[in-house]
């Protein structure tokens, strides 16, 4: 496979392992907050969480271009305060991509944490452990389904994601040029055997991670199965 | 020694409730809360461990205050020592029978001291098995373990037995009565069993609409013998 190939591959695949991490430490204490959330601040922070998954991502994208532009406010502040630039970068990738994946991590992390009974959490703070503790050592391990969910579905998701790649990434060979925008190009130039192969790439990997999910899900119809069958 | 006087508006399918209780409990006493569905005694136990805040009244144990509405006290569950053991157990999933109970110990001890405590229940045997695994009888004893692994001033037992048959609840009032005479922690029981009332129970107090309709030996309270008390 050409080099050129190669690269847009193991940016996608390095843009989504750093999105996939970034949303998960993110998520984890966003998606617990929520579940113990008032309802009505429950139902804003769901909504305003799932935008990004009703709007298309063009739409995304041209704000994110709009807003972080280096002539904007938002971007000319990043770029005197902290020297960042976001339009045209990788950075800004990432940026994109964390707000258009959000719902596919967060939306499983908060179903798992709703969907446990109160008493696993009442049950740890009266064995005098903390509310931190409680959190790492009993509710996520009791939701790892959700978790794999959340990881799975984040990474394969920001893999093909292409709307907001394209405005707010821009397209710069080894710098923003991700598989899904590679491929667009590749079929404009009429290329369509390189088109084929990162195609069929993606194809294979979206693959891999779904049905790796499924079966793990399937093979876990609760936390591990060790030891003797009931004995009742 | 604990001593309360606990006061809430409870909101529930009959209308609203006015709960409204003054409770003492010695040192190695085995009380029961009695009384129909609906007229406060899980509340009354998740308001001891913290879980739930009185509107009105205090909470002392050994001369310190736990909670008192007046003086803005109120310590969190992590901070009051007391072993509840839930209605549904809250075995936490993801661990086996013997983490659970490891999990419970105060930091530093041996890590012995549960499977002394498995010992003591009769589900040594089962340490390694998960919650998912084992029947309801031994997730009580498993549940009345963990409990106990943390050291509690009390033991508050919220319906432990009401989902298991006859023959296992036999079994369990022995076990009760075993840990009870070995540990002499002071336990309150919520439980609506005659039978177990009076095989368990030194004292027993009769909650009516909120209310404390009669407190004192099981056979007192019950008619057998004139009632030593009651209160409105």
């Amino acid at each position: 496979m050409e080099t050129t190939a190669i690269a847009p591959l193991l940016l996608s695949l390095k843009l989504s392992g750093i999105t996939t991490i970034l949303l998960f430490i993110a998520c984890v204490p966003a998606a617990y907050l929520t579940s113990r959330a008032w309802p009505l601040a429950k139902v804003a922070i769901k909504t305003i969480a799932n935008l990004p998954f009703v709007l298309p991502s063009t739409v995304l994208g041209f704000y994110l271009l709009v807003v972080f532009a280096p002539v904007s406010p938002l971007g000319r502040l990043l770029g005197s305060l902290l020297h960042v630039r976001l339009v045209f970068t990788f950075t800004g990738l990432v940026v994109g991509s964390l707000l258009v994946s959000l719902p596919m991590m967060f939306n499983p992390l908060v179903a798992g944490f709703e969907n446990l009974p109160p008493s696993l959490e009442e049950a740890s703070l009266t064995l005098r452990k903390s509310r931190v503790r409680t959190l790492f050592s009993v509710l996520l391990p009791s939701i790892k389904p959700s978790l794999l969910t959340g990881l799975a579905m984040t990474f394969a998701y920001t893999m093909g994601e292409f709307g907001v790649v394209m405005m707010i990434g821009g397209k710069i060979p080894g710098v923003t040029l991700v598989a899904s925008a590679a491929i667009y190009d590749e079929v404009e130039s009429l290329n369509y055997g390189a088109a084929h192969l990162q195609a069929a790439i993606l194809l294979a990997i979206s693959f891999f991670v779904l049905s790796s999910l499924f079966f793990v899900n399937i093979r876990r119809p609760s936390p591990p199965g060790r030891g003797p069958r009931r004995v009742s | 020694m604990i001593e309360c006087s606990l006061a809430l508006t409870l909101s529930g399918e009959e209308g609203t409730i006015d709960l409204s209780v003054d409770l003492s409990a010695g040192d190695g006493e085995f009380i029961t809360l009695y009384g129909k569905s609906g007229c406060g005694k899980t509340t009354i136990l998740r308001m001891l461990a913290g879980l739930t805040t009185p509107e009105r009244g205090h909470i002392c144990v050994d001369g310190r205050l736990w909670f008192d509405s007046e003086k803005k006290i109120n310590l969190a569950p992590q901070k009051r020592s007391v072993g509840f053991v839930f209605q549904d157990y809250a075995l936490f999933p993801a661990m086996t029978v013997r983490q659970n109970c490891v999990y419970a110990l105060p930091r530093g001890s041996e890590k012995s001291a549960a499977d002394d405590l498995l010992d003591m229940v009769g589900m040594r045997g089962l340490a390694g098995c998960y919650p998912d695994r084992l029947a309801g009888g031994q997730k009580q004893r498993v549940a009345l373990a963990r409990a106990l692994a943390s050291r509690p001033r009390f033991l508050l037992l919220d319906e432990p037995l009401s989902a298991l048959d006859q023959e296992t609840r036999e079994e369990l009032h022995t076990e009760l009565e075993k840990v009870h005479q070995k540990m002499q922690i002071c336990t309150i029981l919520v439980s609506h069993d005659l039978r177990e009332i009076f095989r368990l129970s030194g004292k027993v107090f009769k909650i009516h609409n909120g209310k404390i309709a009669a407190h004192g030996a099981p056979a007192e309270v019950f008619g057998m013998l004139p009632a030593s008390g009651s209160s409105p």
